[in-house]
């Protein structure tokens, strides 16, 4: 136990005298480790969708948080370094594939410098990498990590926008609401659409409620039966509630999992239902020139 | 004003009824156990026969629950008030109790429903005109 102490000292001390020796070769060569980085990414058709000159701007920066990574050892500006670029790449198309590739790249890069400067000394050489290869695999960890992050992040953003987007609830008369439903209608969407609906229903006083999913492409039987329940519960609030625009593909799955189908009022389009509501409702729509005629 | 209930000076008011021409009004104060629920059943079709009445409207919106047992007995006061000739409206079930009924299978068929009180009276004015079912619209036929 004492013995592996001491050899981790060993190594912690050797590390620490051979980091700086590898820093300061990263140093010399940083023009040529550089331009050999840029155009290995190139070859490998790695980040398409920018500039071969922000490729290489972007590539220096990196190189320089990297040297200084290996320098410093804190990880902490190249993480918020990385986290910015992504934000920038990200909106550009740049696949997590291609950053773990140029990431990678680097690393075989400087890997393959190292070999040249210490070929001759084998011993030397591995205790080089001993030092470079931890540093070098929290430095991919954390580059490939933050854009993962910031990814995840900007679906998040997006997730929540639409969230906020999906289910207006729509006075068009007194007593009469109508809920649009446009996009993919899943389980989460489905029971804030309920929700809302069964709110709306109580703040505006409604009677009926005409809901059109012609925007809607399929729904699968879980949210079709949660649809049924949620026309019954507006039942149960005194609400009638009336569904258009039905795809031939949601109607098949609502006669699959045999829904009451005298229960279900169905009008073909939107003008239908709410014509339909109206005349529900004792409303008469009547063009000015027909009624003063 | 006619209670459902005789309460003792101790135990507070569950349900009243109340009279208004020929309709009956229950409001539903607290939840109520399953023997209180015979009890308001039975007083309530008493009251039907007695008063004559067309129209019987159940308010629970006080209820933040109305389990099987409760609504099994809103159903059978529906259909036993129909046979002696009075419609029944539920009223002010609200909006997170409604789902969960219908998650846990509440039967709609014979029962008629409205927001509030002033939707079920609308209902029964109009119950005795002419009356043609609608499929899922409670109060609009």
């Amino acid at each position: 136990m004492a013995a592996d102490q001491q050899l981790d000292e060993a190594d912690a001390k050797e590390v620490e005298t051979l980091l700086p020796q590898l820093v300061a070769h990263l140093h010399e060569h940083r023009t040529e480790l550089r331009q050999e980085w840029a155009s290995r990414i190139n070859d490998a058709h790695l980040l398409t969708a920018m500039t071969p000159q922000e490729v290489f701007s972007e590539v220096t920066s990196v190189y320089d948080n990297y040297v200084e990574v290996l320098e410093t050892g804190s990880v902490e500006e190249l993480r918020h370094y990385a986290r910015d670029l992504s934000e920038r790449i990200i909106p550009r198309g740049v696949e997590t594939h291609e950053v773990i590739g140029v990431v990678l790249l680097l690393r075989d890069v400087l890997a393959r410098s190292l070999f040249e400067k210490y070929r001759d000394d084998f011993d030397l050489l591995n205790r080089v990498l001993n030092a470079y290869e931890p540093a070098a695999n929290r430095i991919a960890t954390t580059v490939a990590g933050s854009f993962v992050e910031e990814r995840e992040r900007v679906i998040r953003q997006q997730e929540d926008s639409l969230r906020e987007l999906s289910t207006p609830v729509l006075q068009v008369r007194e007593r009469l609401l109508i809920l649009p439903i446009i996009g993919v209608l899943d389980k989460e969407r489905a029971h804030q659409l309920t929700e809302q609906l069964l709110g709306g229903i109580r703040t505006h006083r409604a009677r009926v409620v005409v809901i059109d999913i012609t925007g809607v492409p399929d729904v699968d039987e879980a949210v079709a039966d949660h649809l049924v329940k949620t026309v019954d519960a507006s039942r149960l609030m005194g609400a009638g509630v009336i569904i258009t625009g039905l795809s031939s593909e949601i109607a098949q799955t609502l006669v699959t999992i045999g829904v009451d189908l005298d229960k279900m009022n169905t009008v073909g389009d939107l003008q239908g239902g709410i014509e339909e509501a109206e005349r529900l409702l004792g409303y008469k729509v009547v063009r000015t020139d027909d009624a003063q005629r | 004003m006619l209670n459902a209930e005789q309460p003792s000076p101790q135990e507070p008011l569950r349900v009243s009824i109340l009279t208004q021409g020929s309709y009956l009004i229950a409001s539903v104060h607290t939840a109520l156990d399953d023997g209180q629920l015979r009890r308001f059943r039975d007083d309530l079709l008493e009251l039907i026969g007695r008063n004559r009445s067309r129209g019987v409207i159940i308010d629970v919106g006080a209820l933040d629950l109305i389990d099987s047992f409760a609504w099994h007995t809103l159903r059978t006061i529906a259909q036993v008030a129909r046979l002696r000739g009075a419609e029944t409206v539920v009223v002010g079930i609200r909006p997170d109790i409604a789902f969960t009924m219908v998650r846990l299978g509440a039967m709609l068929d014979s029962m008629m429903t409205a927001l509030d009180l002033e939707g079920g009276l609308a209902w029964l004015a109009n119950a005795a005109d002419t009356a043609i079912p609608l499929p899922g619209l409670p109060g609009l036929r």
